[in-house]
């Protein structure tokens, strides 16, 4: 409203005869007034859409003259194409069924060939026999509004966008960690003669780049080299610790396959590499099995650089751990020493490795016990005579079990030397 | 899969009768019928759906590339028919669903014996001496139209208001969904819609069939009719007085008369 400045301000208290005046200045506008000068478009249609009346407002938005738009538009002439085809699939049929329509965001046309958004609500008004007569509507400028509401759409496609192309990239980065996952652990054990193999690979790492590795590998025509470890650390710089660690140790075998050489040819390799600001090194227990297939029994010869014990779990119930005392890490100092140690398996005996995933895995109440190795070894005696795969498969559900205590990365791997000898070479492959 | 369930399949009406087959076009569902299923029920068995992506459909089914043609449309209707087991069922389509059911009749003769074409319309965009109506600027604008209603769908969705106080049957429960639905699915279905054409599908139609057009209708003009009715040979065309492209809607009366004054005498 316009108040000059001599008007005086009307809830002034003292002043009230002027204050009256200016009531009566505001009553003497007029319902018509109101109607033709309101902050909106008025506008009334028959039920065919031919505009009956229409309010200045509307009229100054459009650059029309009164004479041009009474009885002789409909209210879709006013609007832009597409509104047009908007109205006609949405607008009308909704206003002929629920007889209101709320917010409707149109376009209307302006002199010119310009376009202006607003927004349209409208009610019929029924007669007294319920038949419809016409369509009330009021138009408000939608300008401001449609320019924020734009900006929203396009923030909207651009999320969808960035979105989008996030998971492109993570699909493309997922298929490279999978060819690079399967470049760190065999995808299948070769067949050992007379000898059951299993493993299993739990990873804690989302990215499912773990820190942990093993490998089975002919040597000659008769003995298998194996190997089982962990790097330190996870993630990318570990799985190139570990593929490093593999190539060397499969590298080193066929050269020589002593294990106490194998493992110190590895440790030459990773304290060379990583000397300097970056010292890495691993634990890891290296072997050969040396099946005798005329009694069917497994010479078992392994080395350990500070792994966890091998378990031998014998047929008759017997559990124990292959003592490799005072082998120390691989990679840290430049001549180590490493323990050697050897064992013999007959029908039905298991040898499992395994890394300290398993046995540091957190238990009890509060997660502040430690499964342990005498855990370990219990679980394994109960199962014992069992088949290697039988044995791996009890472990794997041991540790989802242990679910959430399991934060590490956890690599498992077993020979057993079946009861009754496999016909011939072709020796099932268990994975 | 449940095609009813899917469909939101209605049946209502006489279990005796013929089955008359409505289908709604694009912009809202099912309801678009509210008017013309009591002027059928008493003589003929009414089959009411919401093709996948409209109405209250089941919007999981929605594939783009399936309802990125009429065909895709065509197949709804089909697979609502077999579910049925309808046979020499009348279809009456609104608007494109016009021509997804001379589709439909040309998939499935043995189950759609008639035809009514309710403000049908071939190809909406003008092509050399064809006039549709619309130029492709024009059709991309009303895709942008529904874009710039992305906001306004919740509102036409919430609580219809107190309705309709002299149609007590327009419950709100029946038509809160009324006109609104995903707007992705709406936009699919709207380019399909406005820039398909199927002027040479006329030709195929091969059963009785009934144009509907109205005096006034800015979406399917009067070129446009009798295009349809010149492409469809011995089929009727009635020119009803209305405004709109909503006749069922807003002359409720005259449609139904043409629609059962057809059934009579198509039998």
């Amino acid at each position: 409203m316009c108040r000059t400045g001599h008007r005086p301000d009307p809830h002034e208290p003292e002043r009230g005869d002027t204050s009256d005046t200016a009531f009566a200045a505001l009553l003497e506008d007029s319902a018509e007034e109101l109607y033709e000068s309101a902050p909106c478009g008025y506008l009334s249609t028959l039920m065919d859409g031919t505009v009956a009346k229409v309010n200045t407002t509307l009229l100054n938005w459009l650059g029309l003259e009164r004479t041009a738009v009474v009885g002789r538009k409909r209210f879709t002439d006013l609007l832009t194409v597409g509104g047009r085809l908007y109205h006609e699939t949405h607008l009308s049929p909704l206003l002929r069924m629920h007889g209101e329509i709320n917010g409707i965001a149109l376009e209307i046309r302006r002199p010119g060939g310009g376009r202006m958004p607003v927004l349209v609500s409208g009610a019929v008004k029924y007669g007294s026999t319920g038949e419809p007569l016409l369509t009330r509507l009021t138009v408000f400028d939608a300008r401001e509004r449609r320019a924020y509401e734009e900006e929203l759409l396009r923030s909207r496609k651009a999320a969808e966008e960035s979105a989008r192309q996030a998971r492109a990239d993570r699909a493309r980065l997922q298929d490279a960690l999978a060819v690079l996952q399967q470049s760190l652990l065999p995808a299948t054990l070769p067949p050992v003669p007379g000898v059951d193999t299993a493993a299993h690979y739990h990873t804690a790492s989302p990215d499912r780049l773990g820190g942990d590795f093993y490998d089975v590998f002919p040597l000659d025509g008769t003995r298998f080299a194996f190997f089982l470890g962990d790097v330190c650390g996870k993630g990318p710089q570990a799985a190139a610790l570990t593929s490093l660690t593999r190539y060397t140790l499969r590298a080193a075998a066929l050269h020589d396959p002593d294990p106490v050489s194998a493992l110190s040819t590895l440790n030459t390799v990773l304290h060379e590499r990583y000397t300097g600001g970056d010292p890495r090194y691993c634990t890891a227990i290296f072997g050969v099995l040396d099946p005798d297939p005329v009694t069917g029994r497994v010479a078992v010869r392994l080395a350990s650089g500070g792994h966890p014990p091998a378990l031998v779990v014998r047929a008759d119930g017997q559990a124990d751990f292959l003592a490799t005392p005072g082998g120390l890490l691989v990679g840290v100092l430049p001549d180590p020493h490493f323990t050697a140690a050897a064992t013999t398996l007959g029908p039905g005996d298991n040898l499992l490795l395994y890394t300290d995933g398993l046995t540091e895995a957190r238990t009890g109440e509060d997660r502040t016990a430690l499964y342990g190795d005498q855990a370990l070894r219990d679980f394994c005696a109960h199962r014992a005579g069992e088949p290697a795969p039988a044995l791996v498969l009890a472990l794997t559900g041991l540790l989802d079990e242990l679910g959430e205590g399991l934060d590490d990365d956890t690599a498992l791997l077993a020979f057993g030397v079946p009861t009754r000898p496999a016909p011939g070479p072709a020796t099932k492959n268990p994975s | 899969m449940d095609i009813r369930r899917r469909n939101n399949v209605t049946v209502t009406g006489n279990p005796q009768g013929r089955a008359v087959v409505l289908a709604h076009g694009f912009g809202c569902d099912q309801n678009m019928w509210r008017l013309t299923v009591p002027a059928l029920a008493e003589d003929h068995r009414v089959v009411l759906f919401d093709y996948v992506g409209s109405g209250a459909s089941d919007l999981s089914a929605f594939r783009e590339d399936r309802y990125a043609s009429l065909e895709g449309y065509a197949r709804d209707v089909v697979e609502v028919c077999e579910a049925l087991d309808l046979r020499d069922a009348v279809f009456v389509g609104h608007s494109v669903s016009a021509m997804v059911g001379v589709l439909a009749a040309a998939a499935a003769p043995e189950r759609i014996g008639a035809l009514v074409m309710v403000a049908p319309s071939p190809r909406y965009i003008d092509d050399e001496d064809y006039r549709g109506g619309f130029s492709a600027e024009d059709i991309d604008e009303l895709l942008d139209s529904l874009e710039s209603n992305y906001l306004g769908w919740s509102a036409a969705m919430a609580p219809m208001i107190m309705g309709n106080p002299e149609r007590p049957e327009l419950g709100d429960e029946l038509t809160r969904s009324f006109c609104a639905t995903d707007p992705d699915m709406a936009r699919v279905f709207a380019r399909t819609t406005f820039l398909s054409d199927s002027r040479d599908d006329l030709r195929t139609v091969a059963v009785p069939t009934l144009v509907l057009e109205c005096a006034q209708d800015l979406i399917a003009p009067r070129e446009v009719g009798a295009f349809v009715h010149r492409a469809i040979p011995g089929s009727e065309l009635v020119t009803l007085d209305a405004t709109g492209h909503c006749p069922q809607l807003s002359a409720p009366e005259a449609t139904n008369a043409a629609i059962t004054g057809f059934l009579a005498g198509s039998r």
